[in-house]
């Protein structure tokens, strides 16, 4: 079983896992160390500044839209601003299209699955490595490569007169099709996509090998850390998924390039059939986000009250459930595009039920707090702020639910406040949790705690004053992927703003908080957060030796 | 103009009486999106009623259910934190609390379901399944195109005639924006959509080359206008009025651009539209409905 590790460096000593001899080990500034690495933690590594870089490009694009909605009228793409830099009304779509992508797609599950997943799914569970390094190797580098096709797509032509694809992360054909967008951007999104998705199903396929196979004896799957299981739970749903992804995005380009009809209506085909498809695969995507979250903010809950996560099995079932349900209800995405009144009942009925165990996970996180010792450490109050950030999300989602008030506030900003309740203030969160809680783990040196809490407290109010007022903007019927707007939506956006100005602060503290302990250099402690932080990993270095458990741990 | 708005009294005023609005259940007179508005637009058909009187039933729930789980939160940082609990306690099961935790979101969700389905049905089942004679029914047929909405009238008979509406843009030459007519930017059109007052309207709506959807907040209605496919919304109104709606489906370069605007008119005062438009379908009747005194022209004054 640990054999299964191969290493690049190829070194067979069998140091244990305190020893803290890496002179073997290669350099951090080698190229080939990086390039071919097989190992787990570094391809981790490599996926968190993969994460971080398309973050910021996801953000600066965020920031644009921001400006242009700043005030009623064109401010950026008017097709003059800055040189006509900005480009036209079309570009803005692409902008947007590209945000959601990007932080879907190169930033959130990178980041959660391939970088924390990567970092931590061996260590917890005991393996020396993930059970096809090499093939971890390939999943990394598929992705710089479908995110380079994406960015190309922003500069090679789109619809007539323009560049870039404009039509939404959906991709909703005959917008997405000929029709829509002749030029040659639409395929190379469909080719990004495709490396994409093979990425992640390469990936998920590792996580599954592994957690199944590689745990340390004695660590059934009912005593596994709930990271762990929630790595499993999304690696089903990503096998499950993207495959039908993949077909969906492979009917677009032989409709695009052979002939096909399978969306065209002049040859019998039915653009609604894509949606079908696509939502089939993105509505557990949202889950496949939010997952990984879940696990890390279990962990910190525990560690920090210095109590055991209330309920183990049942937030592990919970996890597992919410999966399951998350393929049956794909449809409540499509309320409005003519389905039948019976079918919707149904997409209703099913949706409502995911409040259940996500309800149980909550209260849970609470119960487990309950009668803790809480230290209020960093991760701790992205931990808690999830918590309320998420309820709020979660709310929401169950109005939505109900298709009689969702034909009022579909594809309006109640749906965008809904879901980066859930994902940018959800998942975003969870992510800047699992970075602070592992950071000295990862990196074996201290954070700065004052810059961290500034760093929450920031992002708190500022994504907070971000999406708060746009439940108002989409119950006022402010449409989404809207570039210019009536004036009578100008208050809420003014306020929207400035809650980006907050959060463009909270990132600039992010990053000298990361700079500022990269230059001191404060040794880590193996284990920073004392016996409430119970989990394998902790048993090791900060940073852990180049390779682990090379004597399996026992777990009783 | 609106750079500065923020610091204005009028916007905290027309937050604070949205706010009053939302709390009386939307007893306002406004007919368009308000500015600082924290509710639905006011609904003006028994159907949209219904809809926000469901949505703030749902509201009510949600909210008291995130200040419970913020109120635990708080509790269990006050109560339990390291000072104040510097042993925590050990146990990790309780088998009626999480029995309670698990119903009692499933007897809310039966609660809301209860009154969801019904709603759903009224909407989608055509006249709310009332029995209305084919002649009763005043049928428009809405094709969404790239990017203006049009709309057939009289269809498969030998009065049909189609117009087109299009957005008025301030400074345009052909289609200028103005003001002083009562002209909301983003919202009012060249050629508006007219409907009879008081009468089934039954819209079919599809599109000609990509997917839009036609959506109207007052009435509560939103459907997808797709290729090939052909939808169906219907609507009573008893309150004659000027109401604006929104391309609300990803359509391209210009999908802020084709928003709808739906007069409603007396029976009489329709006929005779009817008529203008029919002989003059590319002005759509316009110089006619310009004649009329603009209906509840005191809702638009409000509402800027």
């Amino acid at each position: 079983m640990a054999n299964e590790a191969k290493h690049a460096a190829g070194h067979d000593h069998s140091h244990d896992h305190a020893h803290d001899d890496h002179s073997h080990d290669p350099k951090w500034y080698s190229p080939a160390r990086w390039l071919f690495s097989t190992n787990h933690k570094d391809i981790g590594t490599l996926y968190l500044i993969f994460a971080i870089c398309a973050g910021i490009v996801g953000f600066v694009f965020s920031g644009f839209m921001r400006a242009e909605l700043a005030e009623p009228g064109l401010q950026l793409f008017n097709g003059t601003a800055f040189g006509g830099f900005f480009g036209t009304e079309h570009n803005y779509n692409v902008i947007t299209t590209m945000h959601g992508l990007i932080m879907i797609f190169f930033m959130v599950m990178p980041a959660l699955i391939g970088g924390f997943g990567n970092w931590f799914v061996p260590l917890m569970i005991g393996a020396p490595d993930m059970a096809m390094p090499r093939m971890n190797n390939i999943s990394f580098w598929l992705l710089p490569v479908s995110f380079f096709l994406l960015v190309m797509s922003m500069f090679v032509p789109g619809p007539p007169g323009g560049n870039g694809f404009g039509g939404g992360w959906v991709l909703y054909p005959p917008l997405s099709s000929t029709t829509g967008h002749p030029g040659l951007a639409m395929d190379l999104v469909i080719f990004s996509l495709h490396l994409a998705g093979m990425s992640s199903i390469l990936g998920a396929i590792n996580f599954i090998v592994t957690i199944l196979n590689m745990r340390a004896p004695g660590m059934t799957l009912h005593k596994m850390p709930l990271f762990a299981w929630s790595v499993l739970v999304t690696a089903f749903l990503l096998v499950l998924a993207l495959p039908v992804l993949a077909g969906a995005l492979t009917m677009l380009l032989t409709d695009r390039n052979f002939g096909s009809k399978f969306f065209e209506v002049s040859g019998g085909g039915d653009p609604v059939m894509f949606q079908h498809l696509f939502w089939f695969f993105g509505h557990p995507e949202v889950y496949i986000m939010i997952l990984p979250g879940f696990g890390i903010v279990s962990h910190v809950i525990s560690t920090f009250s210095r109590k055991p996560v209330f309920g183990y099995l049942a937030m592990a079932y919970a996890m597992v459930a919410i999966g399951f349900i998350g393929f049956v209800v794909w449809a409540h995405h499509m309320y409005t595009v003519g389905m039948d009144v019976n079918l919707k009942a149904y997409f209703v009925a099913a949706t409502m039920v995911i409040a259940v165990p996500t309800g149980v996970k909550i209260f849970s996180w609470i119960a487990t707090m309950w009668g803790g010792s809480i230290e209020f450490k960093v991760p701790m109050l992205w931990a808690i702020g999830f918590i309320f950030l998420f309820t709020v999300g979660g709310v929401t989602g169950v109005v939505l639910a109900n298709a009689g008030v969702d034909h009022s506030l579909h594809d309006t900003y109640y749906v965008v406040a809904h879901f980066h309740y859930v994902l940018s203030l959800g998942a975003v969160f969870t992510l800047f949790c699992g970075w602070y809680y592992w950071f000295e783990k990862m990196f074996g040196i201290k954070y700065n705690g004052f810059i961290g809490g500034l760093h929450f407290w920031l992002m708190f109010i500022g994504s907070n004053l971000i999406f708060f007022p746009q439940h108002f903007l989409g119950l006022q019927g402010m449409p989404r992927r809207y570039v210019n707007y009536a004036d009578a939506f100008y208050e809420w956006h003014h306020w929207s703003t400035i809650g980006y100005w907050v959060a463009a602060a909270a990132t600039i503290v992010f990053f000298i908080g990361l700079l500022e302990a990269f230059v001191r250099r404060r040794k880590g402690e193996a284990n920073p957060w004392g016996e409430g932080a119970t989990t394998l990993e902790w048993t090791l270095p900060s940073p852990p030796p180049f390779h682990q458990y090379n004597d399996l741990p026992r777990v009783r | 103009m609106r750079r500065e708005a923020w610091k204005s009294w009028g916007a905290w005023k027309n937050w604070a009486l949205g706010a009053a609005a939302s709390l009386l259940g939307g007893g306002s007179a406004w007919a368009t999106p308000v500015n600082g508005g924290i509710d639905f637009q006011r609904p003006v058909t028994e159907t949209a009623k219904r809809v926000q009187a469901f949505h703030t039933e749902v509201l009510i729930i949600i909210t008291v259910i995130t200040i419970f789980v913020t109120a635990l939160l708080l509790w269990v940082m006050i109560r339990y934190n390291k000072k104040a609990n510097p042993v925590p306690k050990k146990f990790s099961h309780n088998t009626m609390v999480e029995i309670i935790w698990t119903v009692a979101p499933v007897l809310i969700l039966v609660w809301i379901a209860k009154g969801s389905f019904p709603l759903l049905y009224e909407q989608d089942v055509m006249f709310n399944g009332e029995q209305v004679e084919e002649s009763e029914v005043v049928d428009i047929k809405v094709y969404g195109n790239m990017w203006y909405w049009d709309y057939t009238y009289n269809q498969n008979t030998d009065k049909e005639f189609i117009i087109e509406s299009r957005m008025l843009k301030a400074g345009d030459e052909a289609r200028p924006l103005k003001p002083e007519r009562g002209d909301i930017g983003q919202l009012s059109v060249d050629n508006p959509m007219v409907a009879p007052v008081g009468r089934y309207v039954r819209l079919k709506i599809s599109a000609k080359d990509v997917i839009h959807a036609w959506a109207m907040p007052q009435f509560a209605l939103k459907v997808d206008a797709v290729p090939g496919r052909l939808n169906q919304l219907w609507f009573k109104v008893d309150e004659p009025g000027i109401y604006y709606g929104q391309c609300s489906e990803l359509c391209g370069k210009d999908h802020s651009n084709m928003p709808i605007e739906l007069r409603i008119l007396p029976q009489a005062q329709y006929d005779q539209w009817l008529a203008a438009a029919q002989a003059d379908p590319t002005n759509g009747g316009r110089a006619y409905l310009d004649s009329l005194p603009r209906p509840s022209a005191t809702q638009v004054a409000a509402a800027q």
